[in-house]
């Protein structure tokens, strides 16, 4: 006797899109439809479910490797019900995640050959430091004794490209997922290591651009912004963003300095102008424009850095692109006539007595304790830096002032010591690093490659040369000897 | 050494750096005779690596002259001829190195300096712990967790400001507390921000003769535990300015946009970095009188 009354669904699988995976099986549900035998008994059914459900899993468990576009289904020897699967085919490329990772991650980059033609793997540390010493070089080229004067007080409007092209997935798992994240990241660090400057964001989007977020001093509504809902779509249009960023960067005041950063990801602009002219514009308004290009090279946006004295530079990879994206979080060399030095009167508030109830000016409820005081209308406000709402006033403190005086004071790059020195058994102070007491000998006495500081001619190792210069600021060996500071103020 | 299976680094292992000021301009004024300070301070180290196997202590020693690693829990103890008895090999290696050491430091003081008389390079030292900490980060995911406990009695040197405010700012970021224990007669404002800025605790303690319990219920604590205990709150942080010309504590003040100096009145020139204010500039004015200005807090 059929069941005429239809399939009652009670254990229901769907397979998981992709099955290359061993570990995204185990965590499957299970649709599907049962056809009901006839003599229907209720533990029966228990039973059926529970063998039905143990048998998909340990089934599926076996499998590896399984192409997705197996249009056939899967046949089960047990159970003669008829599953019925969907499968969906993901993106369409039927590739498995193994073939991918050919296709797009190229493994074969990360193998390096030595001298006799082996392979070896990358010695990342000797790359990154070959890395960071070319870096140093280039900063410190052309200024070994003078001071580079640098804009401490910056404007800075990022120009996000929505447009159609930033939804490629050449980078996982879009370019747009991955331009946010990495902005997230750089308006933190650029927060840090300037603390009186001011972000705004703006995207752009169907050949029209828009402010995302207005120009302010704190990172946390820049993120909001950005962790919302970002869409691509339509073309990009390079002269509406110069347009609307000229226009606001007009109004602040003169003292700042001013600066777009574009991150590009299309490989044209559809302007309703003439784009050379907003450029002429942007560059006697003496705002400096950067870009970092994730496709490839364009020439007018090599132009509109040329012009306006900012640095273009395309990315080849994720970690490429977040390098060159930090690399515009410490502040450029200002050049003289594009801000006016001027005396910006500022306040330093006290903190707020434990205990004080007060309604406060940025969130407009009453709070208990905490908070600074504004010295001049002495309206209370929750965190520094910012602009005090009633009247005006920046209000820091002076810690604030004091992260930017490691750019205005930096400590000159250390020098490698040649090898021939280290071989010389009169060189007592070789033996460790002066600043974390790493041995600078490998096994069997000899000398590993080391850093010297020019002032206090302490020997450092590779890895403390790095954090001492991008982080600590400060040389251990100038620091931990009193009378090599004298002499080196005297000597200036 | 052999590793360490990871379940053994568990959330409480700690990695206590401390600083040692040996000043002997501070200690041959203080109430405390130095003798008694370091009998307290070698009674809290033991504690410290009693508490937990994997704990480790290094010790810096700040001095007028100079600063040096005195002393480090994880390193292979060279010389079994120290323990002679009496006192346990930590005790005796510590304070023999400490013994070099002053005397080192002493020979290093050659004449008397107008600028930092009194002082001693707590910069140094902080910049010193910090490597040592980086080079603790690099071993890689089993870690202790670092902190830095400053033992400091000396005032603070002025021209140091920019240095300490350095190694404080990368502490924040490697997110390394800064506690300090001050000793001195008066509170060290330097300590104030830096144990606000990251986190640490900062204590000035009123009974110098019970040193001993001050460390062991407020500094003992690893930062896992430290959560769940109510530890010293600072009472006010003050975080003025003060200004360059007059050295005094501003409320609201004039900053030179160039070169971010403070000024309490407006002035037509920044006598830090030379430039002229309210007027387009020509060129870069590069003054000579660039050196290291030293600005106060």
């Amino acid at each position: 006797m059929h069941n005429g009354t239809g399939s009652l669904p009670f254990v229901q699988f769907k397979p998981i899109k992709n099955f290359t995976s061993p570990s995204s099986v185990s965590c499957i549900g299970l649709v599907g439809v049962l056809e009901v035998k006839p003599r229907p008994k209720p533990y029966a059914f228990i039973h059926s479910i529970l063998g039905f459900s143990l048998f998909i899993y340990t089934s599926m468990n076996d499998m590896e490797h399984r192409k997705t576009n197996d249009g056939e289904g899967r046949r089960l020897d047990g159970e003669e019900e008829e599953e019925e699967e969907d499968e969906d085919e993901g993106n369409g490329r039927g590739l498995d995640a193994w073939e991918r990772a050919y296709a797009d991650e190229r493994s074969w980059e990360s193998l390096q050959e030595d001298e006799s033609g082996l392979l070896r793997p990358i010695d990342n540390k000797t790359i990154y430091h070959a890395q960071y010493r070319r870096r140093i070089r280039s900063l410190y080229s052309s200024t070994t004794t003078a001071r580079i004067q640098k804009g401490l007080i910056r404007y800075l409007y990022i120009v996000v490209d929505l447009s159609r092209a930033a939804s490629e997935m050449d980078f996982k798992p879009s370019r747009m997922a991955v331009v946010a994240k990495h902005i997230e990241a750089f308006i933190r660090e650029f927060f840090d290591q300037n603390p009186l400057s001011q972000i705004g964001l703006v995207t752009i989007k169907d050949g029209l651009a828009q402010c995302l977020t207005d120009l302010g001093g704190s990172p946390d509504s820049h993120v909001k912004a950005l962790m919302g809902k970002l869409e691509c779509s339509g073309d990009s249009s390079l002269q509406n963003a110069l347009d609307l960023v000229h226009g606001y960067l007009n109004q602040i005041p003169s003292y700042g300095h001013r600066e777009v950063l574009i991150l590009y990801s299309a490989l044209s602009t559809c302007d309703p102008g003439d784009i050379m002219e907003t450029i002429q514009e942007c560059k006697k308004s003496k705002i400096r424009c950067s870009v970092i290009g994730l496709s490839a090279e364009i020439f007018i946006c090599r132009h509109l850095c040329q012009e306006t004295g900012g640095s273009y530079s395309v990315a080849l990879d994720e970690s490429h692109f977040k390098e060159l994206l930090l690399e515009h979080a410490p502040p450029p060399p200002a050049i003289a006539e594009f801000a006016i030095a001027n005396l910006i009167k500022m306040g330093f508030p006290q903190r707020a007595a434990e205990g004080v109830i007060s309604i406060c000016s940025c969130h407009k409820e009453a709070k208990v304790g905490g908070g600074y005081t504004c010295p001049r209308c002495k309206a209370r406000v929750c965190e520094l830096p910012t602009e005090c709402r009633i009247c005006g006033l920046t209000l820091v403190s002076s810690p604030h002032l004091a992260r930017s005086y490691h750019h205005l004071f930096p400590i000159p790059p250390f020098d490698e010591v040649s090898l021939s020195l280290l071989n010389n058994p009169h060189q007592r102070s070789s033996r460790a690093c002066f600043g974390c007491q790493e041995s600078l000998l490998i096994p069997g006495n000899k000398p590993t490659l080391c850093v010297a500081c020019p002032k206090c001619k302490q020997h450092f190792c590779l890895d403390c040369d790095i954090y001492i210069h991008e982080s600590l600021h400060n040389c251990p060996g100038c620091e931990s000897f009193r009378h090599s500071k004298i002499v080196s103020v005297t000597e200036e | 050494m052999a590793p360490v299976p990871s379940k053994l680094y568990s959330d409480d292992v700690s990695l206590l750096v401390v600083l040692l000021d040996t000043n002997p301009f501070f200690w041959s004024t203080a109430s405390l005779p130095f003798s008694k300070f370091l009998s307290h301070v070698l009674a809290f180290l033991n504690s410290i690596l009693l508490i937990n196997q994997l704990n480790q202590v290094v010790v810096i020693a700040t001095g007028c002259n100079s600063c040096n690693f005195i002393f480090d829990s994880s390193s292979v103890p060279a010389n079994p001829n120290l323990e002679n008895g009496r006192m346990p090999a930590l005790c005796s290696n510590l304070l023999q190195k400490l013994e070099e050491f002053v005397t080192g430091d002493e020979k290093l003081s050659k004449e008397v300096l107008a600028a930092g008389i009194g002082s001693s390079l707590l910069s140094g030292s902080l910049s010193m712990a910090l490597c040592y900490i980086q080079r603790v980060f690099r071993t890689g995911p089993l870690h202790p967790q670092p902190r830095i406990l400053c033992l400091q009695g000396s005032p603070d040197g002025p021209e140091q400001y920019v240095a300490v405010m350095n190694a404080i700012f990368s502490a924040q970021r490697s997110m390394v507390p800064i506690d300090s224990c001050v000793i001195g007669a008066q509170h060290s404002a330097f300590l104030q921000q830096a144990s606000y800025i990251t986190g640490g605790v900062y204590l000035k303690p009123q009974q110098l003769d019970g040193l001993f319990q001050y460390l062991s219920t407020v500094f003992a604590t690893d930062l896992h535990s430290r959560r769940f205990l109510q530890l010293p709150k600072p009472a006010g942080v003050d975080f003025r300015a003060s200004c360059f010309c007059h050295k005094n504590t501003i409320d609201m003040g004039y900053i030179c946009s160039v070169c971010l100096s403070i000024f309490c009145k407006h002035h037509k020139k920044c006598s830090t970095c030379g430039s002229v204010f309210g007027q387009a500039q020509s060129d870069g004015n590069s003054a000579t009188d660039r050196k290291r200005k030293t600005p106060e807090t």
